[in-house]
């Protein structure tokens, strides 16, 4: 399994590889302020990514998005089996949640600042409040799909309780879920930049901000290329992730696929 | 409690299905005992109510009225001391688990210790001959052997009385055969005490000991069948015999009867 993932990785990064080839080749004569040449970029991203804004900016900023990804997991798996297991419940709060989430959480920001301060709370809750509705309203799915045969089987061999929501109720879900998780963690890395650029003193997103101000963009760019190659670090994470837990569910689809 | 009380006995048992538009009477009035050790086969038309019986058996389904006792407690929920076998054979495994961790995971719960819990689940594999397949995921198996395995789990459970709901409806006649014979081989040598629901006449008069006709839906009984076809039954053997010709011959006509004097529904 280990294998294959490395070899579909080397697939992928193929293209990339020779996109950046082509843009280090064609911008090398480049004289526009804000489109330096690429080896000017990489020059600073060595410089400045590779050396110590690795842990004053990247770390801090991975931190605040894991404690906020993982809080909106969490909060989103559990609130969304308990509204997804009761019917009535269901009815009730779907319209309010239906509005939450047409909010966008960055318009909550400026309110944040105020009643949280700059501090990482802030930014932390403004990750929460935007990444738990996918996982949430995917985990209300997921719970109200599951099989009622499978429902009936647990019934009549007595799992009940916490036994059924681990071995039944969460696995059954699971595809939905992950689906949801991945949605929040995009949405997640675009909250951690933009609380960052709104109000920090470090963070990918505040040293951006910081490069920009002072024009120094070659610095910028390589700010740019990092949050990407984090975004990449985290998805290609993420993809481990969902190998080892849905490993099942793939293999199940691609056997009906085969028929 | 002595070995000749009825493992399960069901007393007047009715069930209406009440909406706002309409009413409809599934079981009309369904008494029987099953004992320790018996081979009841249940056999009905379509629409016969069967699957309302069987919910009602399980305790997935309150009765209107009358009452079903399990090994003497009444049914008011899915009782403990009985297993089932589900003709969605499909979706009745849990796919995210392996056959081993399908069929151990109800004695889990049940609190029986690891080491006697694994010889537990090897001797029911064992006894469907699925030992080589423990740690395959059920999706993996033909449907024959995924039934094979959902019988493993309620053999595994040791209970009272197994029931099952055309379990061989959905797989081809071949494996059928095998998988009534497999069925017949457990229920003697392990003593086991057996509810079969069908719609297949032959079926029912080849594994039960006893079959009972069901009517049209009210459900009541047609007619009350004592099958004396001397053992080892084998499928090439039994089918040919006299005797079992007769039955099916009993069997089918009361069906038929139960058709055409069905009631228009109103």
């Amino acid at each position: 399994m280990i294998a294959a993932f490395l070899r579909k990785l080397a697939v992928e990064l193929a293209l990339p590889l020779i996109l950046l080839t082509l843009l280090y080749l064609l911008s090398a004569s480049s004289t526009n302020f804000y489109f330096p040449p690429l080896s000017a970029v990489l020059e600073k991203f060595n410089a400045l990514w590779l050396g110590k804004r690795f842990f004053s900016d990247v770390i801090p900023s991975f931190q605040r998005l894991m404690a906020g990804y993982l809080l909106a997991c969490l909060l989103g798996v559990v609130l969304g089996i308990l509204i997804g297991s009761h019917a009535a419940l269901r009815r009730a709060v779907e319209p309010v949640l239906e509005f939450f989430r047409a909010i966008p959480p960055v318009a909550m920001i400026p309110l944040l600042i105020m009643s949280m301060g700059f501090g990482d709370a802030m930014k932390i809750t403004i990750i929460v409040a935007g990444a738990i509705w996918p996982i949430l309203l995917n985990t209300v799915e997921g719970v109200k799909g599951v099989d009622s045969v499978l429902d009936e089987t647990c019934r009549t061999y007595q799992i009940k309780g916490m036994a059924r929501l681990w071995h039944f109720i969460l696995p059954a879900a699971s595809p939905h879920i992950v689906v949801g998780m991945r949605l929040g963690l995009s949405i997640g890395i675009v909250l951690m930049v933009i609380s960052e650029m709104f109000a920090a003193l470090d963070g990918l997103g505040s040293a951006i901000i910081y490069f920009q101000r002072s024009y120094e963009i070659p610095q910028m760019w390589s700010g740019v290329l990092m949050l990407g190659l984090f975004g990449f670090a985290l998805s290609m994470a993420f993809r481990l992730f969902e190998r080892l837990v849905l490993g099942w569910y793939y293999g199940m689809r691609n056997l009906e696929r085969r028929d | 409690m002595d070995d000749l009380a009825p493992v399960v006995s069901v007393d007047h048992l009715n069930k209406v299905y009440e909406s706002k538009e309409r009413r409809v009477e599934a079981i009309g009035d369904l008494s029987f005992d099953v004992r320790h050790g018996d081979f009841t086969c249940i056999v009905g038309p379509s629409g016969a109510g069967k699957t309302t019986l069987l919910k009602c058996l399980s305790g997935l389904l309150a009765p209107t009225r009358g009452s079903i006792r399990v090994n003497g407690h009444e049914v008011t929920s899915p009782p403990e001391e009985m297993a089932i076998v589900f003709q969605e054979y499909g979706r009745s495994l849990f796919p995210w688990k392996t056959v081993r961790e399908n069929v151990e995971l109800p004695l889990r719960e049940r609190g029986i210790a690891k080491d006697k819990r694994r010889a537990m689940v090897d001797a029911a594999l064992d006894a469907v001959a699925l030992s080589d397949a423990g740690n395959s995921y059920p999706w993996q198996l033909s449907g024959g052997m995924q039934q094979r395995v959902a019988i493993a789990r309620a053999v595994a459970y040791q209970p009272k009385v197994m029931v099952l709901d055309e379990p061989f409806a959905a797989v081809d006649a071949q494996t059928r055969a095998d998988l009534e014979d497999l069925m017949l081989r457990l229920w003697s040598e392990l003593d086991l005490t057996v509810i079969f629901v069908t719609h297949d006449i032959d079926e029912a008069v080849y594994l039960g000991q006893r079959v009972l006709v069901l009517s049209s839906s009210p459900t009541r009984i047609l007619d009350d069948v004592r099958v004396d076809i001397p053992g080892p039954r084998t499928q090439a053997q039994t089918r040919i015999e006299p005797e079992f010709a007769a039955l099916r011959t009993r069997v089918y006509r009361g069906i038929q009867a139960a058709k055409a004097s069905k009631a228009p529904q109103g």
